[in-house]
């Protein structure tokens, strides 16, 4: 739906446009407020806290991938090397520097822009696959190089610093975690309102038109590779800006904050939560975070699952999470939704006889290959299974045959369900 | 000399090996404009494979077989993978197959277990082949390079003198011709993803055993064989056989070259203290940095070249 359209339909309902663009950031801020005091337990706190770094990483990967169509292989050097500035200077400040500890995140900022604006020059010249490739080997080259400059980036152990050593501020120390989630908030509500501006600005909309036809840009006049350039440079330092955060939360960088997992990692939480739309990437990034924190006190396998959640929603939701619910708003507005819910409810069976059969497989997998020494006697579900018998591998195949054909029949019923509702939506 | 002549053998060993997963990356990328992320992980389910089934028949029945299963292994992901994911575009494909050796690693750890797998040169090529210079050379390298050259040798032949080279050529330039010419045009896309499959799978065997067999291999070879790819140029096979010797025998020799910018400066009587700012720098022994000088050639070459060494369009 086009701008108009909305501006239209907002006017019909008497609330003006402006207020309805307010009124999701009021809710995001009164929530930010709420939630520590909802989740009293420090488990909790923390894993505010790193929801917040890892949204405002996710949407400046958006900046790129969303909005730019640039597909990064190794962002998290700008994350990274943002957070190795900022616990420099925090090192500094410990050494009696005056600088609030509170603009640490845009110490940050600048160390992503400035190495953005290094290797982005090298590398934006090209586009689609080689840009990727590029980001790739420049991520290697920083990882291996910093391996080597062990004074600068502490090799595999780190580099700290002590947030609570630079001048107190309003009485605010950053001695209590409490206080350390308000910063990251606060900083994370402004990088995403300044996101969000950047890409209604004119460059921001030649980024999108980059994105879809960059043959057209440049017979408007404008040169590619620079929008490229300048959009992967907003981005880095957004990124920069993510680090730093990370670096006043843990007071620790060490080289695995620059490398491929922490690349990978914010390239899924961005992904899956669907690159087309604002919003995607940082319900993306809250959701994996949420799973990492609390799924790896379950299982091993949970990178596993991650991986398969992911091919999963590269082969059947190219949109991401964000975009299968987008898929629904017309019929949801229409009212129809409830004559989808018996089509997915039929589906849903099967799909978690699937689930539940992959899921026993990987386990089972695991506690025989990697813990061995927990013996083959498991419990999973509530259900109590010896994990050598034949009878156990022949369960979780059946379970595994009965979702896959169960699925395999109920397709083309909630299709044509869906069909039929969008179409009557839609007349 | 020694030193020299038996550097320069192992960086064409190492060469070779890298072009048998460029060639089949390159093929692939060529014809359906995939990136395959996944190659990497390919090769080192070829050793894995290789493993597991030398186990049971011996070495030589897993040379053939386990190329064969990854072969047919690339068939399935292209059939059910990626021609799903074509129809929302490249970036979608890259991502897919991203996913896939995210997978395929963990899926290996999952079979066999973090720690290397005691994967070792079969018996009957563990002799030396002959003496040269006063040091020997292993019957296994030279195995190695009959594979590979004899692979490549069969390659271009396929690709040059038959009929299925001929419609595959002439999908790569022009699939919709090729269709309407009564060629089923997805299925020669398959076969050229199993045999590019095929092809890592039995670089894979060869060095597996060569290497070590462990779940990180993939993570380490492959940001190479990407590098080669862009420095040869994307989309040209002879770029990617020149960047592939390049960047083996650069890296070989780097590593048996132990010296230091301070050992340099020590010729000349400048002694470097431990105190010195640039101390780090100073110090680094070149074979320190092998690992790193094939993202510094691709540095220089997105400098000097951005289209690489061979690529005919910049993209």
């Amino acid at each position: 739906m086009s701008e108009v359209a909305l501006k239209a339909r907002a006017a019909r309902r008497g609330a003006p446009a402006w207020l309805r663009a307010a009124l999701p950031w009021a809710a995001a801020v009164a929530l930010i407020l709420v939630l520590p005091h909802l989740l009293t337990t420090s488990f909790g706190r923390t894993l505010l806290t790193e929801m917040g770094i890892a949204i405002v990483f996710a949407a400046a990967y958006n900046v790129l991938l969303g909005e730019t169509g640039m597909l990064s292989f190794g962002h998290a050097v700008y994350f990274g090397l943002g957070g190795y500035a900022a616990i420099h200077v925090l090192r500094l400040i410990a050494a009696g520097l005056l600088l609030p500890v509170a603009l640490l995140p845009l110490v940050g900022g600048l160390g992503g822009l400035f190495f953005g604006l290094l290797f982005g020059y090298l590398s934006t010249r090209r586009a689609g696959t080689a840009f990727a490739m590029i980001t790739l080997g420049l991520m290697e080259l920083v990882v291996a190089l910093a391996l080597i400059f062990d004074h600068v980036f502490g090799g595999e152990e780190g580099i700290g610093g002590d947030r609570t050593s630079g001048p107190a501020l309003l009485g605010v120390t950053f001695g209590s975690q409490v206080q350390v989630y308000y910063l990251i908030a606060a900083w994370m509500l402004l990088s995403l309102a300044l996101m969000r501006a950047f890409t209604r600005t004119p460059v921001g909309r030649l980024c999108n038109a980059v994105r879809d036809n960059p043959e057209r840009v440049q017979f408007l006049g404008y040169d590619p590779a620079r929008i490229r350039l300048i959009a992967f440079a907003v981005s880095s330092f957004f990124a920069g800006v993510a680090g730093g955060l990370f670096a006043v939360n843990y007071e620790l960088m060490a080289i695995n904050s620059l490398g491929a997992e922490r690349s990978a990692l914010v390239l899924l939480m961005a992904y899956i939560g669907g690159v087309g739309s604002f919003l995607g990437p940082i319900l993306g990034a809250a959701l994996v975070t949420f799973l990492q924190v609390a799924l790896s006190d379950y299982t091993q396998a949970w990178l596993l699952y991650l991986g398969l959640f992911f091919v999963l929603v590269t082969l059947f939701a190219p949109n991401g999470l964000v975009g299968l619910v987008l898929m629904h708003a017309p019929i949801a507005r229409a009212g129809l939704l409830h004559r989808l819910a018996a089509a997915y409810a039929l589906a849903l069976l099967p799909a978690l006889l699937l689930a539940a059969g992959a899921i026993a497989v990987v386990e089972i997998g695991y506690r025989l290959t990697i813990r061995p020494e927990l013996g083959t006697a498991m419990r999973l579900f509530g259900v109590p299974f010896d994990a050598k018998s034949s009878g156990t591998w022949i369960a979780c195949l059946l379970l595994i045959a009965a979702g896959a054909a169960g699925l395999r029949l109920v397709a083309p019923y909630v299709s044509a369900r869906w069909s039929e509702a969008l179409a009557e939506a839609r007349a | 000399m020694e030193l020299v002549v038996f550097s320069l053998l192992n960086g064409v060993l190492y060469g070779l090996l890298l072009f048998m997963l460029s060639s089949g990356l390159t093929l692939i990328f060529s014809m359906m404009g995939v990136l395959n992320f996944a190659h990497a992980s390919l090769f080192m389910l070829g050793a894995y494979l290789a493993y597991q089934i030398g186990r049971i028949t011996g070495f030589w029945p897993a040379l053939v077989l386990a190329p064969v299963v990854v072969g047919l292994f690339g068939a399935v992901i292209e059939r059910w993978g990626l021609r799903t994911v074509h129809r929302f575009g490249h970036v979608a494909e890259l991502l897919f197959t991203f996913g896939l050796a995210l997978l395929i690693e963990e899926a290996v750890q999952l079979v066999w277990g973090r720690a290397p797998v005691p994967y070792t040169v079969p018996p009957s090529l563990d002799f030396s082949a002959f003496t040269l210079l006063g040091t020997t050379y292993p019957a296994y390298k030279a195995f190695m390079v009959a594979v590979s050259v004899g692979m490549f040798a069969l390659l271009g032949l396929v690709l040059k003198r038959t009929r299925v080279g001929l419609v595959i050529q002439a999908a790569l330039t022009h699939p919709d011709m090729v269709a309407a010419l009564g060629h089923n045009v997805p299925r020669v896309f398959m076969l050229v993803f199993g045999v590019g499959s095929a092809l890592a799978g039995l670089a894979g065997v060869i060095g597996g055993f060569a290497f070590v067999t462990s779940p990180g291999m993939a993570r380490t070879l492959g940001p190479i064989v990407f590098v080669v790819i862009v420095v040869g140029g994307l989309g040209s096979l002879t770029g990617a056989f020149a960047a592939s010797l390049l960047i083996g025998v650069v890296q070989t020799f780097a590593v048996a070259i132990d010296a230091s910018l301070a050992d340099l400066l020590a010729q000349f009587g400048v002694a470097v203290s431990r105190r010195d700012a640039l101390y780090d720098l100073w110090k680094i022994k070149l074979a320190q940095l092998a690992p790193v000088l094939p993202y510094f050639l691709l540095v220089l070459m997105l400098i000097l070249r951005p289209r690489g060494l061979m690529g005919t369009r910049e993209t």
